[in-house]
């Protein structure tokens, strides 16, 4: 991609993104709302394909377009898919949110330039998993090789958490199975 | 009696199972390009909703029944879990795959393999039993109230 | 025009990224609605996934799969990691959320956080009249 276009997509797809969450925030039918976060998930994905990051572009548009939007619909159907007219809270969190996001962009001020290859972050260990990589692991998807191993504890918890995360649900919406109510039966 | 959705059927049948070999291609090809087992899990999984959406709970429970995701769910935590505790046995420490095969290289190779493999079992059974959950869970509403 | 370009090409992805989560938070504090909400809490957390990305761009640089050739830039791959296992994670504690609502709404007929605070000052005010 060519050193111009590139900053000019990053810019439209950032501008779409923040006029999608405008239309999450403002749509009062849930349906509507839904949408507008499955089309922001794949701007999103889109996005990230831009910022060099295809495993998580992949991942975003599985996840984001597809499951988030379809257990949200889920939900809808399950209970009220609309909210009330009246909103008796606007100020404060108009408020709140303004003060958090002028502290984070008065914060932001010393973050690097974007994509400055001076930045801090690509000074540490990432260096050194791209060296490392080839040699030690015998492929070339750095990416596969710290999810796996060198953070490989890391992914560890993440499983633990989705496995968790998925027991929770099936205790929650009794989709546990029939095992139990067998035995409980006298 | 013809049955409902006639189009959406046939681009399932079309698509269902593109889509579950390009999985188990982003699966068991992450070391080359890009992919792993957290993205073919949920793209395995994206397929099988699919499949649910368009031919119904009933379909789905006879495709896959929710004792075996349970059982899937905790196999590849358990997967990842003895990769781990495997390297630990033959002489290295926990999660370090060195030991699993006769080079240092060609044991990380394996390790991450079983390891990913792992992750994609967990992510793609926990995603369906998910979705299963929420789909099984009768509590309709009434029209009026959408 | 210079400074415009400069903020453009230079801060674009921390400002767009700081303004998502304000308008995630907003959702989140001033909607009654529970759902609502939780795509309120989504919208927050892509936010900050596109920062973590947005962070691991090297200008120049390529997705970091090896190509073998000398010089090549990558990006950094560490936030990738990252965020790729955040997504997943962050749709399966989504869906406890939403399992949670589910629940909530058997339990109270509503999920509307003040009618859910009305239904349970009536029950605790019934159990006091009952002792």
């Amino acid at each position: 991609m060519s050193a111009l276009l590139h900053p000019i997509v990053n810019v439209a797809l950032l501008t779409m993104l923040v006029l999608l969450a405008l239309g999450i925030a403002l749509r009062r039918d849930l349906f509507s709302a839904a949408i507008y976060a499955g089309a922001f998930s794949m701007t999103m994905a889109t996005l990230f394909l831009l910022l060099d990051a295809p495993d998580v572009a992949f991942t975003e548009a599985a996840i984001g377009a597809s499951l988030t939007l379809i257990l949200f619909l889920a939900a809808m159907t399950r209970a009220m898919g609309s909210e009330k007219i009246a909103a008796p809270r606007r100020l404060m969190p108009i408020l709140v949110s303004l003060l958090t996001g002028a502290f984070i962009l008065y914060g932001a001020q010393d973050l690097p330039p974007h994509a400055s290859p001076a930045a801090p972050i690509h000074l540490h260990v990432a260096p050194d998993y791209l060296a490392r990589t080839q040699e030690e692991f015998g492929f070339p998807n750095v990416v596969t090789a710290i999810l796996a191993s060198y953070r490989g504890f890391d992914t560890l918890g993440e499983v633990y958490v989705i496995f968790t995360a998925g027991v929770a649900i099936l205790a929650l919406l009794g989709g546990a199975g029939t095992a139990g109510a067998r035995r409980r039966k006298p | 009696m013809t049955p409902r959705h006639l189009v959406l059927r046939a681009v399932a049948v079309l698509l269902a199972p593109a889509i579950l070999l390009f999985a188990l291609y982003v699966q068991f090809h992450a070391d080359y390009s890009p992919g792993g087992g957290f993205q073919a899990g949920v793209v395995f999984a994206a397929s099988l909703i699919l499949h649910a959406l368009i031919f119904g709970a009933g379909a789905a429970r006879n495709l896959i029944a929710m004792e075996h995701l349970r059982r899937a769910m905790a196999a590849g935590v358990l997967l990842y879990g003895l990769t781990g505790a495997a390297g630990m046995t033959l002489g290295g420490v926990f999660l370090d795959y060195a030991p699993l095969a006769q080079s240092a290289q060609a044991g990380r190779h394996v390790g991450v393999f079983l390891v990913e493999l792992g992750v994609g079992i967990t992510v793609a059974a926990t995603i369906v039993a998910i979705f299963r959950a929420f789909s099984e869970h009768r509590q309709d509403i009434g029209q009026e109230d959408w | 025009m210079d400074n415009a370009l400069q903020i453009l090409t230079e801060d674009y992805n921390a400002i767009i990224a700081t303004f998502l989560m304000m308008i995630g938070l907003y959702i989140v504090m001033s909607r009654a609605h529970l759902i609502k909400k939780i795509l309120g809490l989504n919208l927050f957390q892509n936010a900050v996934f596109l920062f973590y990305i947005s962070a691991g761009k090297v200008g120049g640089g390529t997705a970091p799969i090896l190509t073998g050739e000398a010089g090549a830039i990558y990006s950094n791959p560490l936030p990738h990691v990252l965020i790729l296992t955040a997504i997943v994670v962050g749709v399966a504690t989504m869906g406890l959320g939403l399992a949670i609502v589910l629940r909530i709404h058997e339990a109270y007929g509503t999920i509307e956080e003040d009618e859910i605070a009305q239904a349970d000052i009536a029950d605790d005010t019934r159990d006091e009249d009952r002792e």
